[in-house]
Parts: structure tokens; C-alpha cells; sequence
């Protein structure tokens, strides 16, 4: 395989794996990184040589990710590993998480970049418990691709029937969450590479793509360019200088919103909203380093200017004049709560955390926790754990700049932190807002 | 809309960081070796900023055993960006009775920076300093947040590190601690050597194939010929090492404490030479760091007592 990226062509994708242990994730993610030449020798020889002393019957992959002493040691994956590989077509960011359920937290937090979830599933046994626990997290959190791996097909001689069962077992349990991702089933044995970098001929009654060409070709940021704009402020730009710029002209009263584009796009000339004064402006500006730019998109950042004086810093937001944001102090939202020394109960107070917006917020209610196994919703304990997942209402101190999760995982997403230790104790992803006539997903059109 | 290329990505998300460094601390400092990723990081903070300067010094925990060619280029590069640089020096941390340096023909002073650093941090009351740490360098900065917290000792708990989603950074903190943080978490060595590429960044001339005198010393081939600023030699010769001592034509693939970098023979003499030879290297830049050879988990037990 040729192993130069093009980077003037090649895009970038995010996946994170899930299964059970012993599925094969970490044989699987081995093989694409030896297939991609993305392991080294001295990393190789280094785990060659920890496996023996460990006495491990075999070269475990696995040590090439579990990198912390703890983890060496108790042979297992406590932390979300961040794995890296390239073809000529895509890079790859792989967020290896722990699959086990006391270890929620850290698949929530590696699905929470991720734009795909390649779920695996051991061939012989089928859809079970976790397959449908991990499903449920993905979609949770919105992950828009699943790549349904059904691995392990060498040990059912590779029988079409089996897979056709497990594929329609699962698309069967998945048709009845909210929000489907695509799923992309794929049949595979990951020891032997069937349908991981090429197509099978054990498999010749499968037409679909292998693991890697589906990877490599997968439209995923499609929809984002077309979202509502959303700009939150990071830091505000003032050179305070009297300096003329190759590029910009004299920077006496330059000032520029910092920050990175959400989602969807600004062009010189658009009539904007500028939170929190809410006030109407154009776009006069929208500068890089390189110099001015006919319009910003999603994911890059930027440095932009108004037309008018405007009061807006840090934490502030910029927005189309015809596609508001919602604002509100009080909210419902699912969370995943990730303190394993304290529970949050009704009444706990925090700093909330919101795009670039940092405020105090009070739980003012428990309405339900979910039993992400069984997916049953229950009224019946108010106090989460760790990796305890359900519905809360936030009440913030001022009010904040929002979409639903469902619309946008930036501008809808939070994490609460302990007031005294800190520590980011929950994720939080917006559902609806409360003290506003109309539910958020027809903000769009109420104006 | 066609997709963003990666490296718009990388950069972009790069620039977030930076930028939330400034909005969240009260007084940040970047790290600056004068090696590749630190070279990268201060251009992109030169990028966040744009048209301002930058809203924090750099800073460089300077061994004592430098190349020469990179504290010359040091100097031009803090220059060309317009920035403050502040130097926190090993050596005087030995003069002071901070620390001891390490005996005998192996001698590092790797691990003595650390203390220099905690020191300069202290002095200059700096809250965050950032890293040019890349998560695919070694298996214990994989496991690195992007914003890293730090206790009042400086110190470093892998396994109570703070959860990260979606682009949302925890900077808070109590007084005395601090933070590192990591803009260039995503990148690996390849991303870094294509956008060098794509942006024309100078480098040190250290990176390209030259002729040196070398002495191979446990598999890792190490410039001769070095002194500190006393006039001592930084890398001391055995008596049985002399007759050792040859020219090679070498390039070095990272450039640290002259004292335990080690070079690769290469021929690469450009840019588009480098990419092609990583493309096609074998073993990691850190299996040419003799720092990181001394135990299984060298890295992260430097990193719980506040290396970099
Ligand atoms: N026969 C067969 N064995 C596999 C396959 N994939 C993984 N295994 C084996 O299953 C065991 C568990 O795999 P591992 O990758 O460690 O699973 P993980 O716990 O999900 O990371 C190992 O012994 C692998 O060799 C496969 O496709 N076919
Ligand atoms: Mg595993």
C-alpha cells in the first residue's frame, strides 16, 4: 500500500469501536494499523517483548494502546486510547474505549467526537445485551454511522445464513430507537483480514464494501455546511496598535470575534444577530492569518468583524438574523453522570459548561434514569451513579445560546463541573427548553 | 460543500486550543524547545492571534547542552513572530543546589529540566503552559487530555484525569495548580512534517542531512564534538569509544538535550526528502531518545513528576 496521504485532498474521519471483550477490537484495530503500516518495529518489538515476559501466548496488540502502568499491569483498558492511521484517501483518529460497562463514561466520551462507531459482534453468539447497549450510546449521542462488524465468520464457516440472521436481529432492535444511525453491516474475520482491507473471496455472497473502502469513503460532514450558522465567540481580537497590516490596513480600531465555525456558513455582507445583546449587524470581515476570506465553514476558525460597535465577548454568539438560537435559563437534558466518589441528586449545584460559556446552574429536578441495558426508563431512584444515564432539568444562573443536541452536538452539548473539586462530573446533551412558548425544533420556523 | 482537508482540521482544532489557552488562564506560557512541534505550535499561535501578538510569552528550559544551530535559530525564529522569549537554565538550577547533576559517561540532565521547569513556572507564576506533546509520540501521552491538570507540586495523575467531550475544556482549577496543555494532541509525526510542508515553516538545519563526528553508543548514534557552556564536553568519551569516532552523513528526526538525542543516517536534504523518509521509516522518532529507553513506562513516570 502506498502510505503518503495526499493532504491537499485527503479529509479526515473520526470512529470509535465498541463490543464486548474478546469480540476482536483490539485484533481488529491492530490490523488496520499493521495494514496501514502504521505500527513501527521498535513499537512492535517493544510490545513482542512485553508479551513475553508477561507470558502471554501470543504478540497482544492490545499493549500497544494500553500504554498507562495501571492498565499493563491489570491487562486491561481502563482509559479511551486515541489510535491514528492514514491512507492515501482519509485519515483516521480511532477512539479506543473500553467496552465493558463500568466503563460507560469513557464510551460516551470517546462517541462524543466521533462522526462513525464500528460496533463488532462475535458471530457465534450474536446480538446480545451489549451490542444493544453500545447501539443505544451511539445513537445517544448521535453518532450519525454504524458499521455493524459481524466478526469472527471463519468460526461459521463464513454462512451467509447465520449473517443474514444477526444483521436482521439487529436492524430489528435498532429500527426502534429515535434516532437511527445508518448502519452498514459488514461480515469480517479480523485475525485473518477477510473484508477488513480487501474483499473476501470467502464471502462471495456478500456485495457490499470492505471495512477499510467503506472507512475511506463514508460522506459524514455532508450535513453540517447546510445546519443553521453558529458562531460561539472565543476571545476577542484588539491589536491596539497603530500598525498598518500587509493585509488588514491600519489596526487602531480592529477588533475581531475569535472563534470556530459550528456549523454552516457566513459570506461578507450577512445580517447577523449577535448574542447575548441580540442585536442586529452585518458581517464586514471574516479573516485568517492568510487574510480575508469570502466566507467561513464548518470546523474552521476564524477571526471576524461587524459592522457596528457590539458588546459580545467570550461566551457570546454569533448567528444568522433568520436563524436564532434558542436562549433560555431552564432545560431538560439526558446525562451521563462520571463521578465515582459523589451522586448527583436534585438540588446539586455546579459550573456549567457550554461552548465557550461558563455558568452556575442548579438541578432543580430527576426525571427519569434509563437502564441502558434494557432501555427501560424508571422514575424510581433520583440519585445517579457513576455511568448512570438519564433525564435531569438544569436551571442556570443567566441565561445561554442553544440548539437541541439533536440539531447540532456542538451548540447542544455541556458538561457540569464540581464546584469544589473541579472535576468534570457529568456530559450533558440538550433535549428542550423550558420558559420558551415553543419546543426548539420549531424555533427555525417561529420566527 | 466539499470535506475540509485534514490538515485544515488539525489546524483549526489546534488554533481552538490555543485560543481557549489565552480565554481561560490568567497567565499561559508556550513551551518552546526550538524542535519541530514546538517550531509548529508557535506558528499556529501566531495564526490564533492574528493581527495581535501573542498573548503569552514562550518559554525555554534551556539544558545547557545545546546544537548551536538551534539556539541560533531560536533567536531568529522568536524574532520573526514577534515574541517575548523567557529561558529557565538547567545549569543555574545546578549552580543554586536545586539539583544534582546525574554521574558518569551516560549522564543526562533529561530529567533535571524538570525541576528547572516547576521553578520557572513558579518565578514567573505561570497557570498553564503549553506543550508540544503529540498523543502518537509514546503510549503514555496517548492517554494525555488536551488540557492536562497539574497539582500544586506540579504533578501529574493519569488516573484521575478529566474526562474530555465534544470541544469543551475544563480549565478550572485551584490556586497553586496549573495546566499543560497540548494543542497538537491529533497530530502525529507525518501530519506535522506535511504541514511544514504546505506552510514553507524555516526549520533548523539540524533536520537535514549533514556530516558529523558520531559515536554509536547502545544502538543510538550521538553527536561528538559538543561542549556545554563551561567549555565541558556533553557527551564524554571512553577511552575504549575514540578509536569509535566516525563521520557520518546523519539527520536528526527530533532535536532535544544534545545529551540523549540521537540522529539517523539519512540523506534527506529537503522537505519533500523528510516526508518521503518518514513515510517510509520503520521506527518511531522516540526510538532515537535515549530518555525514553530507560524503563517500560519511562515517559509516564517523567510525566507524573511534571516533565513536559
Ligand atoms: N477465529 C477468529 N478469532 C478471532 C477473530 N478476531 C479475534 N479473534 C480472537 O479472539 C480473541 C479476542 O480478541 P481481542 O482482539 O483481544 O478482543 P477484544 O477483547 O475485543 O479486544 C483473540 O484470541 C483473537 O485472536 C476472528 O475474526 N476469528
Ligand atoms: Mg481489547
Amino acid at each position: 500500500m502506498d502510505l503518503l496521504v495526499n493532504p491537499t485532498e485527503s479529509s479526515l474521519l473520526r470512529f470509535t469501536t465498541a463490543g464486548s471483550v474478546d469480540d476482536g477490537k483490539s485484533t481488529l484495530i491492530g490490523r488496520l494499523l499493521y495494514d496501514s503500516k502504521s505500527i513501527f518495529e521498535d513499537q512492535l518489538l517493544a510490545v513482542e517483548e512485553s508479551s513475553k515476559r508477561r507470558g502471554d501466548a501470543h504478540v497482544n496488540l492490545a499493549l500497544l494502546t494500553d500504554g498507562l502502568r495501571a492498565e499493563r499491569e491489570q491487562g486491561i483498558t481502563i482509559d479511551v486510547a486515541y489510535r491514528y492511521f492514514a491512507t492515501p484517501k482519509r485519515k483516521f483518529i480511532i477512539a479506543d474505549t473500553p467496552g465493558h460497562i463500568q466503563y460507560t463514561r469513557n464510551m460516551v466520551t470517546g462517541a462524543s467526537t466521533a462522526d462513525l462507531a464500528i460496533i463488532l459482534i462475535d458471530a457465534r453468539l450474536g446480538v446480545i445485551e451489549q451490542t444493544m447497549r453500545h447501539t443505544y450510546l451511539a445513537s445517544l449521542l448521535r453518532i450519525g454511522h454504524i458499521v455493524l462488524a459481524v466478526n469472527k465468520m471463519d468460526l461459521v464457516n463464513f454462512d451467509q445464513a447465520v449473517y443474514d440472521k444477526i444483521v436482521a436481529d439487529y436492524m430489528k432492535f435498532a429500527s426502534g430507537l429515535e434516532n437511527l444511525p445508518n448502519v452498514t453491516p459488514i461480515p469480517m474475520s479480523a485475525l485473518n483480514g477477510d473484508n477488513v482491507v480487501e474483499k473476501s473471496d470467502a464471502t462471495p455472497w456478500y456485495t457490499g464494501p470492505s471495512l477499510l473502502q467503506h472507512l475511506e469513503t463514508v460522506q459524514v460532514h455532508t450535513e453540517t455546511a447546510a445546519d443553521a450558522a453558529r458562531f460561539p465567540v472565543q476571545w476577542v481580537i484588539r491589536p491596539i496598535s497603530d500598525r498598518n497590516d500587509a493585509k488588514l490596513g491600519n489596526l487602531h480600531d480592529y477588533r475581531g470575534f475569535a472563534g470556530r465555525m459550528a456549523s454552516g456558513t457566513f459570506r461578507v455582507g450577512d445580517d447577523v444577530l449577535v448574542y447575548p445583546s441580540e442585536m442586529k449587524t452585518k458581517i464586514t470581515g471574516i479573516h485568517t492569518f492568510e487574510g480575508p476570506q469570502p466566507e467561513a465553514i464548518p470546523q474552521l476558525s476564524y477571526s471576524i468583524t461587524v459592522a457596528d460597535e457590539i458588546d459580545t465577548s467570550r461566551g457570546g454568539m454569533i448567528v444568522k438574523s433568520n436563524e436564532p438560537v434558542q436562549t433560555a435559563q431552564e432545560f431538560d437534558a439526558m446525562i451521563c453522570w462520571f463521578a465515582d466518589k459523589k451522586t448527583l441528586k436534585p438540588r446539586g449545584r455546579f459550573h456549567l459548561r457550554h461552548t465557550t460559556n461558563d455558568v452556575r446552574a442548579v438541578v432543580t429536578e430527576v426525571h427519569y434514569k434509563v437502564n441502558i441495558s434494557t432501555l427501560e426508563k424508571s422514575a424510581e431512584s433520583k440519585e445517579f451513579a457513576l455511568n448512570d444515564i438519564g433525564c435531569i432539568r438544569v436551571r442556570c444562573a443567566t441565561p445561554i445560546f442553544f440548539d437541541a443536541y439533536s440539531q447540532n452536538r456542538t451548540t447542544g452539548s455541556f458538561v457540569l463541573v464540581d464546584e469544589q473539586t473541579n472535576n468534570t462530573v457529568a456530559a450533558g446533551m440538550i433535549m428542550k427548553s423550558l420558559g420558551n412558548p415553543d419546543d426548539f425544533e420549531d424555533a427555525g420556523s417561529a420566527i | 460543500m466539499s470535506a475540509i482537508t485534514h490538515l485544515q482540521f488539525l489546524e483549526s482544532e489546534a488554533i481552538y486550543i490555543l485560543r481557549e489557552t489565552a480565554a481561560q488562564f490568567e497567565k499561559p506560557a508556550l513551551l518552546f524547545s526550538g524542535g519541530k512541534d514546538s517550531i509548529v505550535m508557535a506558528w499556529l499561535a501566531r495564526k490564533a492571534f492574528y493581527p495581535s501578538r501573542l498573548p503569552f510569552k514562550l518559554l525555554h528550559v534551556d539544558t545547557g547542552h545545546n546544537f548551536p544551530e538551534a539556539m541560533t535559530y531560536r533567536d531568529w525564529f522568536v524574532q520573526e513572530i514577534g515574541a517575548d522569549l523567557v529561558v529557565g537554565s538547567v545549569q543555574k538550577s545546578i549552580d543554586d543546589g536545586r539539583v544534582q547533576e546525574e554521574k558518569g559517561h551516560n549522564a543526562s540532565r533529561n530529567k533535571l529540566q524538570t525541576v528547572t521547569l516547576l521553578d520557572t513556572i513558579e518565578e514567573h507564576q505561570f497557570d498553564a503552559c503549553l506543550g508540544g506533546g503529540r498523543r502518537d509520540e509514546e503510549k503514555a501521552r496517548a492517554k494525555e487530555r488536551f488540557f492536562s491538570h497539574r497539582n500544586e507540586f506540579g504533578q501529574w495523575d493519569p488516573k484521575n484525569q478529566r474526562p474530555e467531550l465534544w470541544n469543551i475544556f475544563n480549565g478550572r482549577k485551584h490556586f497553586g495548580e496549573h495546566f499543560r496543555v497540548f494543542p497538537l494532541s491529533n497530530w502525529t509525526e507525518m501530519d506535522i512534517w506535511q504541514y511544514i510542508r504546505q506552510e514553507n515553516i524555516p526549520l533548523p538545519s539540524l533536520y537535514f542531512s549533514h556530516k558529523r563526528q558520531i559515536i554509536e553508543r547502545h544502538g543510538q548514534l550521538l553527536a561528538v564534538g559538543l561542549n556545554d557552556e563551561r567549555g565541558n564536553p556533553i557527551i564524554p568519551l571512553l577511552d575504549e569509544e575514540k578509536p569509535r569516532v566516525k563521520e557520518m552523513v546523519i539527520r536528526f528526526r527530533t532535536v532535544g538535550d544534545a545529551s540523549c538525542t540521537g540522529a539517523v543516517e539519512s540523506t534527506a536534504s529537503t522537505i519533500d526528502d523528510i516526508v518521503a523518509e518518514v513515510a517510509a521509516a520503520r521506527q518511531t522518532e522516540r526510538g532515537t531518545r535515549a530518555d525514553d529507553k530507560r524503563s517500560e513506562t519511562a515517559m509516564e513516570d517523567r510525566k507524573k513528576e511534571g516533565y513536559f
